[in-house]
């Protein structure tokens, strides 16, 4: 607990002078307080952009920061120094992607004043925030661990990113797109982020999601076993 | 009865193949400066790294502080300071950002490091970025992480690769007052004047074998085949004399008459050992690079 503590505090000491990841955490909470001002097209859905760039903020800002944090890492040879200083890796890994999540959860804050929800919905949003968040965060795991340099790991990241954070915002022109977007896990948080007033999950949805973790979690696993962290 | 950190007997490891570490056999006692030398490839960090429990051996056996090296745990990494290549620090973080945090890692009082950093003279660099400093500091903050822990041993890659004469002598001099508080220090290098300076026992490696072990001083001294005084007289002259107690009548008659300039014995260096015994030198490369 105390090694996963000064992970996450050296974590939020790097926040700021980490240009690269910094930008990720505040580029979309800006873009939907932009755009959420700026464009207002009567017949729009209600809180489009929120919609649109929470899916697109879980699916990339977890995903390209633990890769990079982990890639960074290993090139560096700080990863090695703290294996070696007896940080046992889910230690690392728990302390990295803890503080990930709590940076993205303030990002989701900046959702829900933007959107404008009510105490219910902020619970919910930030509940299916904190699951994308943590898919996506897997992935991004299972990247940064089998990447030995950064270059490494933004060329596997770049294309993963796209796919999941796209495919959403294409299902909604073309049905075949959305037929397939529909297994994958940024779909449905997408469909119930849309969905948030009147939520109904059923657990065909869940399971999609849960198969998804699973798959992640699986990848990772594979990934450390055949590279390791350090 | 003497203490040994390390212990490696008929150590052997293999890279897709190619044997990398061949029957290796040293040990290095407690509280002692021992040096690995060779030329870049030659087996060197791979040693390092299974010593340090990050590779396992394919066959032999090897001890650190009492313990297998396939099983070192917790207890055994708190006593192991590491200075590896490429520094591992935290770039963007400040010299001191970067001693709390393994302050917390270590679990041991961020009231250390100011004592560290004067010691290390690393105390005004202190609120400056990792990224701004010149490589010789960086090597000194690699070090003072190192001291976080009160280690027993620290195992350093060639500490002052690359680095200038005057910083590398600073280096020299805190591993020197690490060596007084009884810290067993395993270096590698391929740079002969600091192993024949700072090392009690130095191993020679060459292509995975230890080829010479030994004191410096006696290592040179077995291959002075040589055996001579080389003498420069103040007038420019070169007199060359065997060295026995025939040489003492002709150097007391150069004595007397105020002639001398300077006497050498013809013992070879250490690198002069390694090319007799390979054909090579240390700043060479060795086969095996690119699977090291």
């Amino acid at each position: 607990m105390g090694n996963m503590i000064a992970i996450f505090k050296k974590q939020v000491k790097e926040t700021w002078k980490n240009k690269t990841i910094f930008i990720q955490f505040i580029m979309f909470p800006i873009l939907t307080v932009i755009m959420n001002h700026v464009i207002q097209i009567e017949g729009m859905p209600k809180n489009f952009f929120v919609n649109l760039f929470a899916t697109m903020y879980i699916c990339m800002t977890p995903l390209i920061s633990i890769t990079a944090i982990i890639a960074e890492e290993k090139e560096k040879n700080t990863l090695r120094v703290l294996m070696m200083s007896n940080v046992k890796p889910y230690e690392y890994l728990l302390g990295v992607g803890g503080y990930i999540w709590f940076v993205c959860m303030m990002g989701a804050a900046v959702f829900c004043i933007v959107g404008e929800y009510q105490s219910k919905e902020t619970v919910i949003f930030l509940i299916i925030m904190t699951i994308g968040i943590l898919a996506s965060l897997l992935i991004g795991a299972a990247i940064g661990t089998c990447s030995k340099t950064q270059m490494m790991a933004t060329s596997i990241t770049v294309p993963v990113m796209m796919i999941f954070s796209f495919l959403p915002m294409l299902s909604l022109f073309n049905s075949t797109i959305s037929k397939i977007a529909r297994f994958i896990y940024s779909e449905q948080v997408s469909i119930m982020i849309n969905q948030l007033e009147n939520l109904h999950i059923c657990f065909a949805d869940i399971l999609i999601i849960v198969i998804n973790m699973l798959i992640a979690f699986s990848f990772f696993v594979i990934a450390y076993k055949k590279c390791g962290l350090s | 009865m003497i203490d040994y950190t390390i212990i490696v007997k008929d150590m052997s490891h293999e890279f897709s193949k190619k044997r990398v570490l061949n029957r290796v056999t040293f040990q290095v006692e407690q509280g002692e400066i021992f040096g690995l030398l060779g030329p870049s490839g030659a087996g060197k960090t791979t040693l390092i790294k299974i010593l340090t429990g990050q590779l396992h051996q394919n066959s032999g056996y090897s001890q650190l502080l009492g313990t297998d090296t396939n099983c070192l745990g917790a207890k055994e990494y708190k006593q192991i300071g590491m200075m590896i290549d490429n520094f591992g620090l935290y770039e963007r973080l400040s010299v001191y950002s970067n001693l709390a945090f393994y302050a917390d890692i270590y679990h041991v009082s961020k009231s250390k490091i100011s004592d560290i950093l004067k010691s290390i003279g690393l105390y005004d660099a202190k609120n400056i970025a990792v990224l701004k400093l010149s490589k010789g500091m960086k090597n000194r903050l690699s070090l003072a992480r190192a001291f976080m822990n009160d280690v027993k041993i620290l195992f350093l890659d060639e500490p002052t690769s690359g680095l200038d004469p005057v910083t590398t002598r600073e280096i020299h001099d805190i591993l020197i007052e690490q060596k007084k508080k009884g810290i067993t220090i395993f270096l590698t290098t391929h740079n002969m004047f600091e192993a024949e300076s700072l090392c009690d026992h130095v191993a020679l490696l060459n292509q995975g074998n230890i080829i010479e072990f030994g004191k410096p001083a006696d290592i040179c001294r077995k291959y002075n085949h040589l055996n001579r005084l080389q003498i420069m007289l103040k007038n420019g002259a070169n007199v060359e004399l065997e060295n026995s107690s025939k040489a003492a009548i002709s150097i007391k008659e150069y004595l007397e008459q105020d002639m001398i300039e300077t006497i050498h014995s013809t013992e070879p260096t250490l690198e002069s050992v390694f090319i007799e015994l390979t054909g090579r030198g240390l700043n060479e490369y060795g086969k095996y690079d690119c699977y090291i």
